[in-house]
């Protein structure tokens, strides 16, 4: 049988994972990939609560959470093909920018 | 027709924002138009209501209605609210009535003056503050008023701001009168402490029913008030800054410094008179503050030789004389006196202006001389000034000032010696005066020759308000015709709802009663002659003797000439020490301990991120372990709890 | 018992994808390794009963968004990132430790849930195959209940479509 802890762990692994990713990764893209990776097992949280509690707000919430990371990715690339071009790298280590 | 009440003091205001705003604009000649005319349609305004209060029956003479409540706090409650009776309706006529005249006298005066519109929005503001102050039926919208003429005040004496002189008198004004004001104020929080509400038409009922005769909180009160009235009126120690206030314009000296501001102090303690009843130690000081400064400033007055600041002390003394009236009970004297003065006072002030106009900005009297001839009609409008000041019977001034006198011997707080200091400050105005009209319109011309072909008679617009003003100094005094010539005295009677019985003539309580009043009449004609006479003597025919004098005395002299040094005293004891201080706590303290803090702050928080800006090191990677440790303690905390 | 293996083969593939993606140098792969990740999800979705989200999912994760990648990874000429292991710096190394014991508290955590939750909606899975499907009771609760959000989500996706024209455009 499967319980929602099962979920929750799995859930818990997944996005452990892509805390490591972005800390260790250096390209921008991978880390972009692995935040994408957070968000996920975020959702699976959310559906998984949602379908032990008889509620269908965890769905509806992860639908709006789709769309944002949707439009997230959108402008995210932009500004990533920006830096490529005016860097010619995405490694986040020879960007570092938000300096004082 | 009451209803229209708050037209009065509405109008005015209405001619600062069209001058203030527009006059630039406008022209000198628009904005003097609007000036004078919105005071006149106010003056007719007062007058039709003062017909009509006058048509009431005596104890009916009343009318008070609010205009909007401007505070309503808790218990606290404070009406923008204008009250009619006997006394204020007396006093809207003087502002606005002497307002006017001195208004029009002010468009020939202030000719091409390139502040013409400036001038007018402040005098406009002026009168608005002053109808404020004398119409408000409570102490807080008459204290708004209080500061308003003191504002206006301020503003008109330091109206030539680029003379120096000018803007030290203003500041002057202003400082001094501060000091009054803040009397002012303590008196009115004590009362609302007392009686919570500032009402007149509540508070003097309620002092009555509440306090006996001789109550400490009443007493506190009173001599509060009595300290903001001396800063106003410039009564001993606080008459400082009247003298100097002569560096505004001489038509600003005549209607603030002479007929109306100034006499607010007189006008507020006679409004008081309840609370001074209750009093008979508020009521002495009253009397002995007036009494000497009457025959202070009356004593500086002898020997000054400027025609502004003769006149200046002049007015000083007179105040002296209102206030000795008020201390003595005799209110209505005081306001009958304060009325009449308006009228001569202005007038002489006017008269003065005319001749320096004339002259061509001189103010030295020793530099005038032989005018009657060049300026017949302010000549003549001059003498009629001098003689009412002076008292000679049938003038203005004659009739008051012999009421006070009267009253300071015989009324309920009254005493010979007050009537003595009284008469003793009668001789020497009438000294002064004369000798100032002597010296400026007889004998011959001692300026130099271009001033003497200078010389003109002012315009119309300036002479009218002269002769208006003459007739009035005239013929003013024969509303208080006492009871012993055959008058009813009008005006006391018209007043007496508002002072109440019972303190005026109580001449039986002296014995001696008629003929003991008609002999002091006898002795203060008689002085006033004296003082003629010995001015004749000395200033015309006999013009060496005053130099041999003033060697002889010269002691004296200089102690006079000099206003007893108290200019110098105030400097020395109170002036230079506060601004010593004031240096000291500005460079030591402020600038040393409160900037030492502040800026030690600063650089400490400068000094302290300049090492914490290092970890901003724009890796994001150490970022989001700074994420992942946070996440970690959190998380933590939580789970441990 | 056939959830239970569902279970495991969608949670295994999941996790071996995800670390993967975190741990091949190529990004390409990654990309793919994430597409599998993706999938997996959403047979754990369907596991779970939302359809709906299933599908969406396919569709705009592993289709749409993954593409956007990919053609991103295309566009940059990347040059081949160091292996992972290789630059395991003492930052690194901590930041790793880290997260294992943000995973170990994360356990706690749920190993403390259990029992808590004792009030239940009415969205029971008979009730929503009464209703006519999960997809059905989604799209009515999205436009009754959630309309707003909903509504505003579509501003959120023309901001978001803008911000990409604007900063992607040469300057000029």
């Amino acid at each position: 049988m499967i319980t929602l802890t099962h979920y929750l762990v799995l859930s818990g692994i997944i996005f452990t994972i892509g805390v490591i990713g972005v800390m260790v990764r250096r390209s921008a893209l991978v880390i972009f990939m692995c935040i994408e990776l957070m968000l996920n097992s975020v959702n699976l949280t959310f559906i998984a609560f949602s379908r032990y509690l008889n509620s269908l707000d965890g769905q509806v919430f992860v639908f709006f959470v789709l769309s944002v990371a949707a439009a997230e990715v959108v402008v995210g690339l932009a500004i990533i093909i920006l830096i490529f071009r005016n860097k010619a790298t995405v490694n986040v280590d020879e960007i570092n920018l938000m300096k004082w | 027709m009451f209803e229209y009440i708050w037209l009065i003091p509405f109008l005015p205001i209405i001619g600062t924002v069209i001058n203030g705003l527009l006059g630039k604009k406008l022209g000198d000649r628009v904005v003097g138009f609007v000036g004078c005319t919105v005071v006149g349609i106010s003056f007719l305004i007062s007058a039709s209501l003062f017909a009509q209060l006058l048509s009431l029956p005596s104890e009916s003479r009343f009318f008070s209605k609010v205009i909007y409540t401007w505070i309503g706090s808790g218990d606290f409650k404070a009406d923008i609210g204008f009250q009619l009776d006997p006394l204020s309706s007396l006093m809207i006529l003087v502002v606005t009535g002497v307002g006017f005249l001195i208004h029009v006298y002010s468009v020939g005066y202030m000719h091409k003056d390139p502040g013409y519109y400036r001038y007018f929005a402040y005098l406009n503001l002026f009168t608005f503050s002053m109808l404020i102050l004398v119409l408000a039926n409570n102490f807080l919208l008459m204290f708004v008023g209080w500061e308003g003429v003191g504002l206006c005040s301020y503003l008109l004496i330091g109206y030539w701001f680029e003379k120096k002189s000018a803007a030290d008198a203003g500041k002057k004004a202003f400082v001094v009168n501060r000091i009054g004001d803040f009397g002012f104020i303590l008196g009115i929080m004590l009362i609302f402490t007392t009686f919570k509400t500032l009402n007149f038409s509540e508070v003097f009922p309620k002092a009555v029913d509440a306090f006996s005769k001789g109550d400490p909180t009443i007493t506190l009160i009173a001599i509060f008030l009595f300290i903001g009235a001396m800063g106003k009126s410039a009564q001993i120690p606080l008459y400082v800054w009247l003298p100097d206030a002569m560096e505004g314009p001489t038509p600003v000296s005549a209607l603030i410094h002479a007929a109306t501001m100034v006499t607010a102090g007189v006008y507020m303690v006679s409004r008081c008179n309840a609370l001074y009843t209750l009093a008979p130690d508020s009521m002495t000081l009253v009397a002995i503050v007036g009494a000497a400064t009457a025959i202070f400033a009356a004593s500086i007055g002898l020997v000054q030789n400027d025609i502004k600041k003769v006149l200046a002390y002049s007015t000083v003394s007179q105040l002296g004389y209102m206030f000795l009236a008020c201390g003595v009970g005799a209110f209505g004297a005081g306001i009958f006196h304060l009325m009449t003065h308006a009228f001569f006072k202005a007038l002489l002030f006017m008269g003065a202006g005319s001749v320096i106009h004339a002259m061509g900005g001189e103010q030295d009297i020793w530099k005038m001389g032989a005018l009657r001839k060049h300026m017949p009609v302010t000549f003549l409008t001059f003498l009629a000034g001098t003689i009412a000041i002076t008292g000679f019977p049938g003038f203005a001034g004659f009739f008051s000032k012999d009421e006070i006198l009267w009253e300071a011997f015989s009324g309920a707080y009254g005493s010979p010696a007050l009537w003595l200091v009284g008469i003793i400050a009668a001789t020497f105005t009438s000294f002064y005066m004369f000798r100032m009209f002597f010296l400026t319109f007889c004998g011959e011309f001692r300026g130099t020759d271009e001033k003497l072909h200078h010389l003109h008679e002012s315009p119309g617009v300036m002479t009218v308000p002269l002769i208006i003003l003459a007739i009035l100094s005239a013929v003013g005094g024969y509303v208080g015709v006492p009871h012993i010539l055959g008058g009813s005295n009008v005006i006391g009677s018209f007043l007496a709802p508002v002072f109440g019985k019972g303190l005026e003539g109580k001449v039986e309580a002296h014995g001696g009663g008629e003929s003991l009043e008609l002999i002091l009449m006898g002795v203060s004609v008689v002085i006033a002659v004296v003082g003629l006479l010995v001015a004749y003597y000395l200033y015309l025919a006999n013009r060496e003797l005053p130099h041999k004098l003033e060697k002889k005395f010269k002691g004296i002299y200089k102690v006079l000439l000099n206003k007893y040094y108290v200019d110098e005293i105030y400097d020395a004891c109170i002036v230079n020490p506060i601004k010593n201080g004031s240096i000291f706590l500005w460079e030591k303290f402020d600038d040393r301990f409160i900037d030492g803090l502040v800026n030690g702050v600063a650089s400490f928080f400068d000094e302290g991120s300049a090492v914490l800006r290092r970890m901003q090191t724009g890796a994001i990677q150490s970022y989001m372990l700074s994420i992942v440790i946070g996440a970690v303690v959190i998380l933590g905390y939580y789970l441990l709890k | 018992m056939l959830e239970t293996v569902l279970f495991y083969f969608f949670a295994g593939a999941a996790i071996i994808s995800a670390l993967m993606l975190v741990m091949r140098k190529n990004p390409v792969t990654c990309a793919v390794s994430l597409i599998i990740t993706f999938i997996s999800f959403a047979g754990l979705y369907i596991l779970l009963n939302a359809h709906f989200i299933a599908a969406i999912q396919i569709l705009v994760y592993a289709g749409a968004i993954m593409v956007l990648f990919l053609f991103v990874i295309m566009l940059l000429d990347l040059k081949r990132e160091e292996d992972f292991l290789s630059r395991l710096k003492a930052q690194k190394f901590f930041g790793i430790a880290l997260a294992v014991i943000l995973l170990a508290e994360v356990f706690a955590a749920i190993s403390s849930i259990n029992g808590m939750f004792l009030t239940r909606g009415i969205y029971s899975a008979e009730n929503i195959a009464e209703a006519g499907g999960n997809t059905k009771v989604i799209g009515r609760l999205l436009f009754t209940d959630y309309l707003l959000p909903f509504e505003v989500t579509s501003i959120l996706l023309i901001v978001a479509i803008i911000g990409a024209v604007f900063l992607g455009k040469k300057e000029n």
